[in-house]
């Protein structure tokens, strides 16, 4: 009895934010798409360890070639995980290539590995590898693991994958937030002021919500002067993406500013003496604010299906760095694909990453949904 | 005003279940409410159109160097001579040397109306001087004007999957919550706006190579070229269209099933629901006649942003399935820098999309009597 009590008063003390995530904890869809994101970001952000290669170490043998397979028994006995290196083999009549494994020499998987040296989050430096070949059990050298097989310049997909999310994911998240700022921001000014600047911010975003997008982003980073570095090409890619996404916010957040500024809640502060700007952002600010976050969510997934669009066409990240667009560049054509269906492997994260951006936004929305 | 439609509370009208309603709401509607809306819609078109060719404008600007220039930079490189005159000549045309408003104004203006006495219309004989495109080697109207037709034909066939696939799953979805064929359409529909476009359409070209022999590239077939599309072939041109069909619309209908699914999981818990079922009104006419009406109202509205993203999802499509509409013509103009050719098509994307947008308010206005009393526009 005194327990129930007590979770009943607790439901009616606990704030928004711990009802909503109640709310999502039951949600499991939502939670399991939760932590596999937690999984890709925390892979990105540890790329370098988890890659055993990096960007741009390839070996001319390995072109095109399908994941390596990875073999526990070497001649009838149990030696753990390991590969054969690859033979290329040309057939003299019509000059076709054939790679085959050359099981006189295993080459152990190894944990822990001396590999390329990078540094962990940027500063510290380090060049141990989650896992790697070393050299193979007759002292040869010269197999690589490649999990997803190789790209045409016999660079390692898995690899690239990885370091690839790191623009991939980022980049999305980074314009989010920026759409994020802009949209509150104008959002606010637009439904708070009304009138003339009302009309006038509306029909600038009717404007741009109504030039197709794809065009639009084509247009825009066709200004992108060519040859800039990496870093730079990353920040006009992020507010390019930004620049386009803001408005959907904005409607939203002035929506909420029309629907709430003449609440009774609201009349009474203002009757009360707080100030405009403590009203605003006390007191209908969080009103709409999982909303916000909700819509943010939900607006991830397009910006990256977006970025690797226009990095497949050419438009965005470029080579050398390196998106999940850029490695789709690979697989443009049918033929490619016949060939080589492995390289398509990096649409598989592009969807589970979208999926699990989908499912966590509806998972938020009904929790945020204070009727349900 | 109206509050954007994602976040304003749509429909609990009691004139919903007044008898003969729709009859004389129709009649007195279109008396004076829909003349007046329509105006007045109307007339917003116009600043919207300005403030469109001023974002156009700001992007055929973008490029560093000057256009004429830089076109005539390359003629240079190809070892052309260009004599001064000419030069000058296409300066003027252009308006080059004037302010950056002014030349605005410039364009505008040549594109509204350019006088008989142009140098613009002895050449092409119109009067709608959209500038001459370098990349075609022609004036730019009449490389927009070769797609334009199919561009809106192959649009609207892919508008119309939409919302003939959408909404019936949709109303589906939401009369049997929870249910298998509920989970499913998610999930299709999920899948379909997962998937970048470009991908599904060379995976689903792979796979009708090796079911049925064709790739299906292009919506032509060499005879249709030759002969024209007739009836004949016209089965032909739909077999092409399948894979644009599939590829293009699956993008949005996850959108439209999502949002007339939860609206009507909201309209039929509803307290003018109830009444109705209370009152005997048999379940079908509940879900068909008043949720429905109510629950399209979003979907409705989202028109504009649905036309602008099949221009979009389009784009990159076309490039990869090799199909004839604008899409590819924007994106080689971008490439070669021919910005005023590429400003037009954009320009004439974002008109088609108001033009949406326009409808999808005159409807609206006629589903959701409150718009038009409080004066509507948005």
């Amino acid at each position: 009895m005194a327990k129930k009590l007590k979770t009943k008063e607790d439901y009616y003390l606990a704030s928004q934010w711990t009802l909503m995530g109640r709310k999502l904890k039951k949600h499991k869809l939502a939670i399991a798409a939760f932590i596999v994101l937690a999984i890709l970001y925390l892979g990105a952000l540890f790329a370098d360890f988890l890659a055993p290669y990096s960007l741009e170490e390839y070996d001319g043998i390995y072109r095109n070639t399908a994941p390596s397979k990875v073999h526990v028994m070497h001649e009838g006995e149990f030696v753990g995980p390991f590969i054969y290196s690859l033979e290329k083999t040309i057939n003299r009549e019509d000059f076709s290539v054939t790679m085959s494994e050359n099981t006189e020499e295993y080459y152990k998987v190894k944990f822990f590995v001396h590999g390329c040296e990078y540094k962990i989050l940027g500063f510290i430096p380090c060049d141990l590898h989650l896992f790697g070949v070393s050299e193979g059990s007759k002292g040869g050298s010269g197999a690589k693991i490649m999990l997803f097989g190789a790209d045409s310049l016999g660079r390692d997909i898995f690899s690239r994958v990885l370091l690839g999310s790191r623009i991939s994911l980022s980049i999305p998240f980074a314009s989010a937030f920026i759409s994020l700022f802009l949209g509150i921001t104008i959002g606010s000014i637009s439904g708070y002021f009304g009138g003339t600047t009302d009309i006038i911010i509306q029909r600038i975003i009717e404007v741009i919500g109504a030039v197709p997008q794809i065009p639009l982003w084509m247009a825009l980073s066709a200004a992108i002067p060519a040859g800039i570095s990496t870093v730079k090409m990353y920040f006009y890619m992020t507010l390019i993406l930004s620049f386009i996404n803001w408005t959907g916010m904005a409607r939203i957040v002035r929506g909420k500013f029309l629907s709430l500024k003449n609440e009774d809640y609201v009349m009474a502060a203002r009757l009360a003496g707080v100030s405009t700007w403590k009203i605003i952002w006390k007191h209908l600010v969080p009103g709409f604010m999982s909303y916000l976050i909700v819509s943010l969510t939900l607006g991830i997934p397009g910006s990256i299906v977006g970025e690797t669009s226009m990095s497949y066409l050419g438009l965005g990240i470029k080579s050398p760095a390196t998106s999940w667009g850029v490695l789709l560049q690979e697989a443009s054509s049918v033929t490619d694909v016949a060939a080589n269906p492995h390289k398509l492997i990096p649409i598989l994260f592009v969807t589970i990453t979208v999926l699990a951006f989908n499912f966590l936004g509806d998972g938020m929305r009904d929790a945020a949904d204070p009727y349900k | 005003m109206k509050e954007s439609p994602e976040t304003c509370e749509v429909s609990t009208s009691p004139g919903f279940l007044q008898k003969g309603y729709s009859m004389t709401a129709l009649k007195e509607f279109l008396k004076k409410d829909l003349v007046q809306y329509i105006i007045k819609r109307v007339l917003m078109f116009i600043p919207t159109l300005l403030l469109i060719s001023i974002l156009v404008f700001f992007v055929i600007q973008l490029p560093p160097g000057d256009y004429v220039s830089a076109h005539i930079a390359a003629l240079a490189t190809e070892g052309e001579f260009v004599d001064a005159d000419y030069a000058a000549s296409l300066r003027e045309d252009y308006g080059l040397d004037l302010p950056v408003w002014q030349q605005y104004i410039k364009w505008v203006k040549d594109i509204i109306w350019t006088p008989t006495d142009s140098a613009y219309y002895r050449l092409y004989g119109s009067h709608h001087n959209w500038k001459f495109s370098f990349a075609y080697g022609r004036d730019v109207w009449s490389v927009v004007e070769d797609r334009l037709g199919l561009t809106i034909g192959v649009t609207f066939i892919i508008l119309l999957f939409q919302y003939v696939v959408s909404i019936p799953i949709a109303v589906y979805a939401s009369t049997h919550q929870y249910s298998a064929g509920d989970y499913i359409s998610a999930f299709i529909g999920f899948i379909g706006t997962a998937i970048p476009n470009f991908i599904l359409a060379i995976i689903l070209m792979y796979l009708s190579y090796v079911w049925t022999g064709n790739a299906n590239v292009g919506l032509f077939t060499q005879e249709m070229l030759q002969n024209g599309i007739h009836l004949y072939n016209f089965g032909d041109f739909l077999k092409r269209m399948i894979i644009p069909i599939i590829v293009i619309g699956t993008s949005g209908t996850c959108g439209i099933i999502r949002s007339v699914r939860a609206q009507m999981l909201d309209e039929v818990s509803k307290q003018y629901t109830l009444t109705a079922r209370a009152k005997g009104v048999s379940e079908r006419t509940i879900v068909m006649k008043y949720c429905f009406r109510a629950a399209i109202n979003p979907t409705v509205s989202g028109l504009g942003g649905v036309l602008s993203s099949l221009f979009s999802g389009s784009t990159v499509t076309a490039m990869v399935l090799n199909m004839q509409i604008q899409g590819p013509v924007l994106f080689k103009a971008l490439q070669c820098q021919d910005m005023y050719l590429a400003g037009a098509i954009v320009m004439v994307q974002a008109v088609l999309v108001v033009i949406g947008i326009l409808f999808s308010d005159i409807i609206l206005a006629f589903l959701d009597p409150r718009i038009r009393y409080s004066g509507g526009g948005r």
